[in-house]
């Protein structure tokens, strides 16, 4: 049993190996992954020691405090947070081998080939299609949303392989080499002027048999690892009062009392509670969750901070007054950490349009809500004997 | 904004073994339909069903020190008792009595009287009205030669109150019987917390201490906790709204099936979610002391309009019948909407948190 002090003593002696002032970076991370401290909960010779995950904690402490580099997890969070746990659950032990490391130092980014023109909300009736030659499959078709596309080494891809049989059932999950001839991947401008995402054609690529992550088939049942690790990514994280969107217009509001109207303070002042709530709400389920008690409330989470970040941005530019009226920049640029509060109260107004539509639309959040925690009637669902060719497109 | 420590926002086993043993008293004494017929009586108080409460369980004394015959609990555990006397819609004076009057009654040092409620023997009631909020004014009767003269209105419970807290014009909280006072109803929206007009003609009362200190701390933990009675109240609207509408069908399909239906569900979920947080933020604030204030100026200034939204909703799901006098959800639209108005409307509270947090006004 791997307990906090036996966590410590291991992490002293990775420090007193490789000291961080005198190490490069890149060989203290390959050091870290090889001591079994990068993840402590994932197995030994994968980066971990089969540690709970609650230990985690307690390296990061003992490393922060010894000035060691990370691994910037903000700019690898899809490798982390979406690729690792399913690769961990459904891959081969050469997958796992080859794939994990250089995914938790850093040295390759990894993306998500699952959105397509065609299928948003309905995933499942996503239509690039993989076809088996030989030991390969040939993959066509047209992939949106992605971001880090343009940086990544891998992507996690579903694609339909058999298009005769009903569409959950006909999906196949791979690893996908970005670096393929056949991987075209295109910036997608925003509204806000800038691309955060890309759209990625794909023509042509081959996928060796050996980059299948579970059975052929199977693609949607491992889809659902990934996808339930993104929930657990986008989470509620403990934020103080007046953190997020609304700290951004309380600040203008004390700063600029020549913007103030009888008008905008009623809103604001109902915006504030509102955010207050939403702000406690997220407090109550993190104290659920710390005391094993997972509520429902979590679905609901996302929605109110779309609505608001929505709500109040709108009212900020409103507030501004003839300054509302200007943008800081329309240039096409490529950020590599999108900042929801971050920039000018027009680019939050535009952003945050984004956020009831990005990770579940608030519509199918609230169908959610309504069937899972409410427990009713679910939508009549006229897909689900139909082959996938068959579908109405 | 400083930082602070963060509030409990869950329910002890404690307080979750006390909520079940409430629910179970008035699910045997407290059906619907009863309250209804008693809203048609002389008397629309429950008083059997307040001496079980208060006496047996002992929860009339919940806020009062044990060595004043009382429990010695926190404001934690009285909003879990007012949670589910809101989903009751039950018609005892447990907000007035144990709650307001009782903080007014801790606030002047009256002992004596605390016993008193504290043993179930004594019902004692604020003669402010159920609208004004903390801080807000406060009418108040004359003082002359040692009596008390004036009339007093809207207030809540009046009418099986034992003792009134009577505010005067020398500043001071009086003791009156309510004996020796007219206590008259009046016609109210609410027919489950009806008020009264209270008229002193030259009445001798005893003087507790300062009013305005005593009647401001009794009233914020009153719009404090009044907003755990609005989540029962949201929260059984819900529950019932959801159940009906999975058993009703029209259009050969359950009505809870169709998504526009869902989604308004879906919201008013949220919105009771929410609620709780604030709810039981408010009440933790209340128990603890920090962060007061701001705790019950969110509370309030979010509550009134989730209860009454999950009341309309309720009525409009639940079609024809809803609108019916033999239907139960006109009791909890009528509590609601009361309660909307009961210790300072929202806007009243957002006011007040626009000082608290230093978001000032043009």
């Amino acid at each position: 049993m791997t307990d906090a002090a036996e966590l410590r003593r291991r992490t002293k002696e990775l420090l007193a190996a490789h000291p961080p002032a005198t190490t490069e970076r890149l060989d203290f991370l390959r050091a870290r992954f090889d001591a079994g401290l990068a993840w402590v909960h994932y197995p030994e010779g994968l980066g971990g020691l089969a540690a709970p995950r609650s230990l985690q904690a307690v390296v990061d402490a003992e490393l922060t405090a010894a000035g060691a580099p990370d691994n910037d997890p903000r700019r690898i969070g899809i490798g982390l947070g979406m690729a690792a746990p399913t690769i961990l659950q459904y891959g081969t032990r050469e997958q796992k081998q080859r794939l994990l490391r250089p995914l938790w130092t850093g040295e390759e980014v990894w993306c998500q080939l699952f959105s397509e023109p065609g299928a948003g909300s309905d995933l499942a009736a996503l239509g690039t299609r993989a076809v088996r030659e030989g030991e390969d499959w040939v993959v066509n078709g047209q992939k949106v949303w992605t971001s880090s596309a343009h940086l990544a080494r891998w992507a996690i891809l579903i694609a339909r392989t058999d298009p005769d049989v009903p569409k959950h059932r006909g999906i196949t999950y791979f690893v996908c080499d970005m670096t393929d001839p056949g991987v075209e991947v295109r910036p997608l401008r925003q509204i806000t002027g800038e691309a955060e995402f890309n759209e990625v054609f794909l023509s042509d690529v081959r996928i060796p048999d050996s980059r299948r992550l579970g059975e052929t088939g199977d693609g949607w049942r491992v889809a659902q690892t990934t996808l339930n690790n993104e929930r657990v990514a986008i989470g509620g994280t403990a934020i103080p009062r007046e953190g997020g969107m609304i700290g951004k217009i309380a600040a203008t509001w004390r700063e600029r009392p020549e913007l103030r109207t009888h008008d905008l303070h009623q809103r604001l002042l109902g915006l504030w509670v509102e955010a207050e709530v939403a702000r406690l709400t997220g407090v109550r389920l993190r104290q659920q969750l710390v005391a094993g008690q997972p509520g429902p409330e979590g679905a609901g989470m996302k929605l109110n901070f779309a609505r608001l970040n929505q709500e109040i941005s709108g009212l900020e530019v409103e507030l501004l007054a003839e300054e509302g009226l200007l943008y800081e920049d329309w240039t096409m640029r490529r950020p590599e950490h999108v900042d929801f509060t971050g920039r000018d109260a027009g680019y939050r107004y535009l952003r945050s349009k984004g956020n009831s539509i990005e990770g579940g639309t608030s519509e199918v959040l609230l169908n959610i809500v309504a069937e899972r925690v409410l427990g009713l009637p679910a939508e009549p669902r006229t897909d689900k004997d139909v082959a996938w060719k068959d579908l109405a497109r | 904004m400083s930082a602070q420590s963060e509030p409990g926002l869950l329910y002890s086993e404690e307080e979750e073994a006390l909520r079940a043993a409430v629910r179970d008293l008035l699910t045997d004494h407290c059906d619907p339909a009863g309250v209804i017929t008693r809203t048609e009586s002389a008397g629309p108080h429950d008083v059997s069903l307040w001496k079980s409460l208060a006496d047996s369980m002992g929860l009339a004394g919940l806020l009062i020190p044990e060595d004043l015959g009382g429990q010695g609990a926190t404001h934690r555990e009285a909003a879990v008792v007012l949670e589910e006397l809101g989903r009751a819609v039950a018609p005892v004076p447990y907000l007035t009595s144990a709650v307001v009057a009782t903080e007014a009654l801790l606030a002047c040092g009256a002992d004596e009287l605390l016993t008193e409620l504290a043993s179930a023997t004594t019902i004692a009631v604020l003669a402010v009205g159920l609208h004004v909020a903390p801080g807000g004014a406060v009418p108040h009767v004359r003082l002359e030669a040692g009596r008390l003269h004036g009339e007093l209105t809207g207030i809540a419970d009046a009418a099986v109150a034992d003792v009134l807290l009577v505010p005067a014009d020398d500043g001071g909280l009086f003791a009156v019987g309510a004996a020796d006072a007219t206590v008259t109803p009046q016609v109210s929206l609410d027919l489950t917390r009806p008020v009264a007009r209270v008229t002193l003609d030259g009445v001798s009362g005893h003087r507790l201490g300062d009013a305005e200190a005593a009647v401001r701390r009794a009233l914020r933990a009153g719009a404090g906790l009044l907003a755990s009675e609005q989540l029962g109240i949201a929260d059984w609207l819900l529950t019932e709204t959801v159940r009906y509408l999975k058993e009703r069908k029209q259009f050969n399909r359950q009505v809870g099936g169709f998504q526009a239906l869902k989604h308004r569900l879906a919201g008013l979920w949220l919105e009771v979610a929410g609620l709780r947080a604030a709810a039981r933020n408010a009440a933790d604030a209340l128990a603890t002391g920090e962060d007061t204030e701001v705790a019950v100026a969110v509370a309030q200034a979010y509550a009134g309009r989730v209860a009454v939204h999950a009341a309309e909703e309720a009525l409009q799901l639940h079609g024809g019948i809803g609108m019916t006098w033999e239907h139960p959800v006109h009791l909890y639209l009528k509590r609601a909407k009361a309660d909307s108005v009961a210790y300072g409307a929202a806007g009243t509270h957002r006011e007040r948190l626009a000082e608290l947090v230093d978001l000032r006004a043009p």
